[in-house]
């Protein structure tokens, strides 16, 4: 079977590792919301700028660095246009979705004191508590976790009534990376904006998967990572809001981020790159815009159709395994499902899943409190991405059954 | 490599049936292991005959590997004192990582059977938390008040 309108043969021919052989075994790689692969035109977008174009940016007058500044000036005007932000002063670029929040509990977070309040969700991604936690440590405020159900749901209404004038920010997930599922982002903007909290959405999981539009969800932070979008590693952005972030003190100072240095004190340069110290990893932004090209010359609408055929089709035949437990059944769900096998470790079933070819994430995926939350010490998680296919779903089907072979 | 040089019939049988599993109550000494990156916990508790291992227990939760090398473990170091723990130790250390392929030395017995793990880097540490858990347990042994707390140890 395939989906209409997809030719998934096609997108595959795109990625050169999905060629390669894991012991003598078809490579079936389902661990994309861990990291995705590069398709060709990412790869070679990044040689050609090594070869042809490299130098630092925003500092010399001679062409070569013209040239750098332009590709890498270039991504973040294509990153602008995706998100479809107002701006290219509201997109920074950091080195990853967790720098990004850490940016934002660094620097926004600098406002916070005793009594002021800041609202995650229970599945959020480690990066989605700790900068909080550590931020909540330092400045007296209060960490609220909205809860979740057990078919792994946000308890909407409970998150509703955990915000307060004492909440100053609610940041929670698009998508949980653990669980798979989808948050109605808008309703809980919209909760938010209704009580005058900022809102931050954790898109890690949801850039590659859905369209994406700041403005119409209308929230003042958003945050991902390009490795999960198909492009190099290294490179995250932060969407903020001009008038939010124009409030921002620098994080991080060095070079590139001001406007003057004297000993006598130093000020600050335009936006974004007041947030923006150092060199940045200009490769990876010309990488990353190379990779929203490819994505959206797929269609990303086509994409998602595609994943949700394959996240239905996995669901059904992993149902069908005997003594398996898919962990989080929520109503909408991206394409990641997490499983446990009934007396088959998560990390044993990895290392026999690994043996047949088949490379899932085993543990606790980042998000340990919803480990607890499922009284699990690990899953196992498959998910997929523009370029997964059945066969990876029924190779994966087969591994299983060797495993239970294996522990008899 | 095959997935039965790692999966030998012994680690499945203890796995599956771990011996010596369960807690000393009361006890002379005990510690808490975990992985915090894999989720394993297991408790070990022990009792001494002087400076030797009288009897020894564990439980916890763990894939198969931690299972059968705790159970195996606690199998092998009945009657040791600390220094041969140690050198028994060594020798499982080695065992567990070493790539030149030799055999594992003859002393080892059944904790020979782990040495399938060494071509899975990515899970050395599942087979020697139990034995980290224990030298935990050995130092905490003697210090004050050892019988009423608990050492812990975690590794990544």
């Amino acid at each position: 079977m395939s989906t209409p309108g997809y030719d998934v043969a096609r997108v595959r021919a795109d990625f050169p590792i999905l060629a390669t052989t894991v012991r003598g075994k078809r490579l079936a790689f389902l661990d994309t919301a861990a990291s995705a692969q590069r398709p060709q035109a990412v790869i070679d977008a990044v040689v050609a700028y090594e070869r042809t174009s490299h130098a630092n940016v925003h500092r010399g007058v001679y062409e070569l660095s013209q040239k750098a500044t332009d590709a890498f000036e270039g991504a973040r005007e294509r990153v602008r246009k995706f998100l479809n932000a107002a701006s290219t002063r509201e997109i920074v670029f950091t080195r990853g979705t967790t720098e990004s929040i850490n940016l934002v509990a660094q620097s926004w977070g600098r406002r916070l004191g005793p009594g002021d309040e800041i609202l995650i969700t229970w599945m959020e991604h480690h990066a989605n508590i700790v900068p909080w936690q550590m931020l909540c440590e330092r400045s007296g405020a209060t960490l609220r976790v909205a809860p979740i159900d057990l078919r792994g749901e946000l308890d909407v209404a409970a998150f509703e009534s955990l915000l307060s004038p004492r909440t100053k920010l609610a940041a929670f997930t698009q998508i949980s990376n653990s669980l798979g599922t989808v948050l109605p982002v808008q309703r809980l903007i919209a909760a938010a904006k209704r009580v005058g909290v900022l809102t931050l959405i954790d898109g890690a999981q949801a850039v590659a998967h859905q369209r994406i539009d700041v403005r119409a969800l209308d929230c003042d932070f958003y945050v991902f990572s390009s490795h999960k979008l198909y492009g190099p590693t290294g490179l995250g952005v932060l969407y903020a809001r001009e008038a939010v972030l124009a409030d921002m003190p620098p994080w991080q100072g060095g070079g590139d981020m001001i406007r003057t240095v004297a000993f006598t004190g130093s000020t600050w340069a335009e936006l974004p790159y007041r947030f923006e110290a150092g060199t940045p990893h200009i490769a990876g932004a010309v990488g990353l815009a190379r990779a929203i090209d490819y994505l959206e010359s797929l269609g990303i609408e086509a994409v998602h159709a595609h994943e949700q055929r394959l996240l239905a089709r996995a669901t059904h035949a992993l149902r069908a395994v005997p003594g398996l437990r898919i962990v989080g059944e929520a109503a909408h769900k991206a394409g990641v499902i997490s499983f446990v096998l009934d007396d088959v470790h998560p990390h044993d079933l990895g290392t026999i899943l690994d043996a047949e070819g088949v490379a899932v994430r085993t543990g606790h995926h980042c998000a340990m409190p919803v480990m607890d939350f499922f009284d699990v010490p690990a899953t196992a998680r498959a998910s997929f991405g523009c370029y997964s296919d059945d066969a990876d779903i029924d190779q994966l089907v087969a591994a299983l059954g060797h495993a239970r072979e294996v522990f008899g | 490599m095959d997935l039965k040089d790692l999966y030998r019939d012994v680690i499945l049988d203890h796995n599956k049936r771990p011996r010596n599993f369960g807690k000393l109550e009361p006890c002379d000494s005990s510690a808490d292991g975990n992985n915090p990156l894999c989720g394993d916990r297991l408790t070990i508790t022990l009792r001494f005959d002087g400076e030797r291992i009288d009897d020894i227990r564990f439980e916890g939760k763990g894939c198969a590997i931690s299972t059968a090398s705790a159970s195996l473990m606690t199998e092998a170091v009945k009657g040791l004192d600390r220094k041969a723990v140690e050198n028994l130790h060594a020798q499982v250390h080695h065992t567990l990582t070493d790539h030149g392929g030799a055999l594992p030395p003859a002393e080892l017995g059944k904790l020979a059977a782990l040495a399938g793990v060494r071509e899975y880097p990515a899970r050395v540490k599942c087979a020697s938390l139990c034995w980290h858990t224990l030298e935990a347990a050995l130092a905490h042994f003697g210090t004050q008040g050892a019988a009423a707390t608990t050492a812990s140890v975690s590794t990544e």
